[in-house]
């Protein structure tokens, strides 16, 4: 960290059009490479497309025809030509399972993934941070302990059985939470899908029963995802304040008279967000991969639910526009972080 | 002289694997409104001594002393409370390399105001109008680009003149020195201990001057102790160091290159067992 200290004077002169170019150009390639290597697996598999479609009882006349409809003699840098331009156009094709475009698949299920990972992130980090921060403090000593088992228990504890657990206690025993699903379907058709994500839509259009219920079904998949991140957050958060606790600004602080609560939440922590917006980013791109097991254990119609569906079933073009989606949103937030990088980091801005 | 601080019998101790190891073994000194300088060798005590007189002794050592006082003050009870007033209000600390001492993502305007918040309650225009002039009184030539940049867009010596600003702005009664100057080129170190000797001396502070340069210590302050393992082996008049009696103290000098006596190779210290008990 220290050792960045030089300010290059060239590309402080750098224009933004430039760096902005420069970028573009870079998730550009990002994603050519992406659609180059998902495009290659799909292909390389052992599964037959042309038998998931027609079936094994068709006759060779119909394999035959299906397999030329379906673009498969021709030679595979054509056919990746073919599937880019498509993809440009926004046509992943159809799937074979639902019959209808992977586009409009993914965008149906994909909200209710990025409804429970923004939900299960952000408990993730209101609670992670600051008990990294108190672990860090308090290193060594009791309250440092039982925030570091607890973490523990979040990285080892494996979350379809955490989830069954938790499906029993709160739903099955107490009565506390609604149980699988997003909705019950006594509301489902009470809200107008807008954006997709429950939450948001219904508060919007004032359905305040239908809000209760959906938070009602949410709260247990999010409170468990967000464990999940919140294990790993705080045990970042600590080692990272631990980094910065022991740094000489830190003393040159507590000689000015600066009180220890601010040089703790100010001082340190401010350096500390630096490494930890990563840590958040690349948590919430976990998250939203689509956690298989959560999604599968409490029925949440889910990206991961869809591609685990879809690889069951050989549904090859499913498979490869979710793991397109994914890929999108790992650059995406790669690309977020990056930019929050530079805004907390003076020593990034002023570098190209 | 009316003594500004007291120091009789400083103890600092580390618990280790092996047991507690004592690196500072009773060090007694007082120090008016004058210019200390305290010389040793690295692990001698010194920075440990200067820490511990701000009562930042690194948990999880501990220090002890028969007295402690600072201005009427005993040091050895006093609250959190009381400490937070003391340090950056009436004694302060200018540390080795601006490059680590000062916070990276704050602007070093910021950093100087901040002293002042704690003591005493100023407005925020005020504030800045003394840190303005605080930076200009240690002769930075463009304050107001100073004052908006961050630590990592100055060099060495301004650096250490921002932080000599921040821990001068809140005028203490006592500064301690520790190797202000050891992390600066040569050309520069000069120029940071003229302007920190002028500000010293214009505001009648006590000054206690920490670094392994024996010379150097002894052309900037009126007295020298010389530390060795954790112990004052020598206390000296700046101007009388050749009379030095301890050993130690007689080696470090020989060590010395003289323009008129060109010995080669110079000698090396060697050190005797005995010193250290």
């Amino acid at each position: 960290m220290a050792t960045a200290i030089k300010t290059g004077g060239r590309s402080r002169a750098l224009p933004f059009a430039w760096k902005a170019a420069k970028l573009l150009a870079s998730v550009a390639l990002t994603f050519l490479g992406l659609l180059f290597v998902t495009f290659l697996i799909g292909r390389v598999v052992p599964v037959d497309p042309v038998l998931s479609v027609v079936g094994d009882r068709a006759s060779q006349s119909v394999y035959d025809r299906v397999y030329i409809e379906l673009g498969l003699d021709k030679p595979l840098i054509q056919q990746f030509w073919i599937y880019l331009q498509k993809v440009f156009t926004g046509d992943f094709g159809d799937s074979f399972l639902t019959k209808r475009p992977i586009m409009d698949d993914i965008l149906r299920v994909f909200p209710a993934t990025l409804e429970l990972a923004t939900f299960g992130v952000i408990l993730g980090t209101i609670l992670g941070v600051p008990l990294g921060v108190l672990a860090a403090v308090k290193q060594g000593r009791l309250a440092d302990q039982v925030v570091r088992v607890v973490g523990l228990i979040g990285y080892s504890a494996p979350i379809f059985w955490l989830g069954l657990l938790g499906l029993l206690i709160f739903y099955a025993k107490l009565g506390w939470v609604a149980g699988p699903g997003r909705i019950d379907i006594s509301f489902e058709y009470d809200i107008t899908p807008a954006t997709g994500l429950l939450l948001l839509d219904s508060a919007m259009q004032g359905k305040w029963a239908a809000f209760r219920n959906i938070f009602s079904h949410i709260i247990l998949p999010a409170s468990l995802l967000g464990y999940f991140s919140m294990a790993y957050i705080s045990r970042m958060t600590r080692s990272f304040m631990l980094n910065e606790l022991a740094q000489e600004y830190v003393i040159a602080a507590r000689v000015k008279g600066v009180p220890e609560w601010r040089i703790i939440w100010v001082h340190a922590l401010r350096n500390a967000a630096v490494p930890l917006v990563t840590v958040i980013a690349l948590s919430y791109a976990g998250l939203l991969e689509g956690s298989v097991l959560t999604e599968t254990v409490f029925a949440w119609p889910g990206l991961g639910q869809y591609l685990t569906n879809s690889l069951q079933n050989a549904d090859m073009n499913a498979v490869l526009g979710g793991t397109l989606v994914i890929g999108v949103v790992f650059v995406g937030l790669n690309l977020l972080s990056d930019l929050l990088y530079t805004l907390l980091d003076p020593r990034v801005r002023r570098r190209g | 002289m009316s003594a500004l601080l007291t120091v009789e019998d400083l103890r600092i101790t580390f618990p280790t694997r092996q047991g507690p190891s004592e690196v500072v073994r009773g060090v007694s000194f007082t120090l008016g409104r004058e210019r200390l300088g305290i010389v040793g060798e690295s692990g001698s005590g010194k920075s440990q001594t200067g820490r511990a007189l701000l009562g930042l002794t690194p948990p999880p050592g501990t220090a002890t002393a028969k007295r402690l006082d600072f201005d009427g003050i005993d040091l050895r009870n006093a609250s959190p409370k009381q400490w937070r007033a003391l340090r950056g209000g009436r004694m302060s600390m200018v540390m080795q390399d601006p490059k680590f001492s000062l916070n990276p993502v704050m602007t070093i305007g910021r950093q100087i105001m901040e002293a002042l918040a704690f003591h005493g309650r100023s407005s925020r225009a005020e504030k800045k109008a003394r840190a303005m002039a605080m930076l200009e009184a240690v002769q930075i030539r463009d304050p107001e680009r100073v004052f908006r940049a961050y630590p990592h867009e100055l060099s060495g010596g301004m650096g250490q003149r921002a932080m000599i600003a921040m821990m001068l702005v809140t005028e203490p009664d006592l500064l301690i020195a520790d190797e202000p100057t050891s992390a600066l080129d040569v050309t520069v170190q000069i120029e940071v201990l003229r302007i920190l000797d002028a500000l010293v001396k214009d505001r009648g502070m006590g000054l206690i001057f920490i670094s392994h340069d024996l010379r150097l210590v002894a052309s900037f302050c009126d007295r020298v102790l010389v530390m060795y393992a954790g112990r004052v082996v020598e206390e000296l008049k700046a101007s009388e160091l050749d009379r030095a009696q301890h050993p130690y103290t007689q080696g470090l000098m020989n060590c010395l290159p003289k323009i008129d006596n060109d010995t080669r190779p110079l000698p090396t210290m060697t050190r005797d067992a005995s010193w250290a008990l």
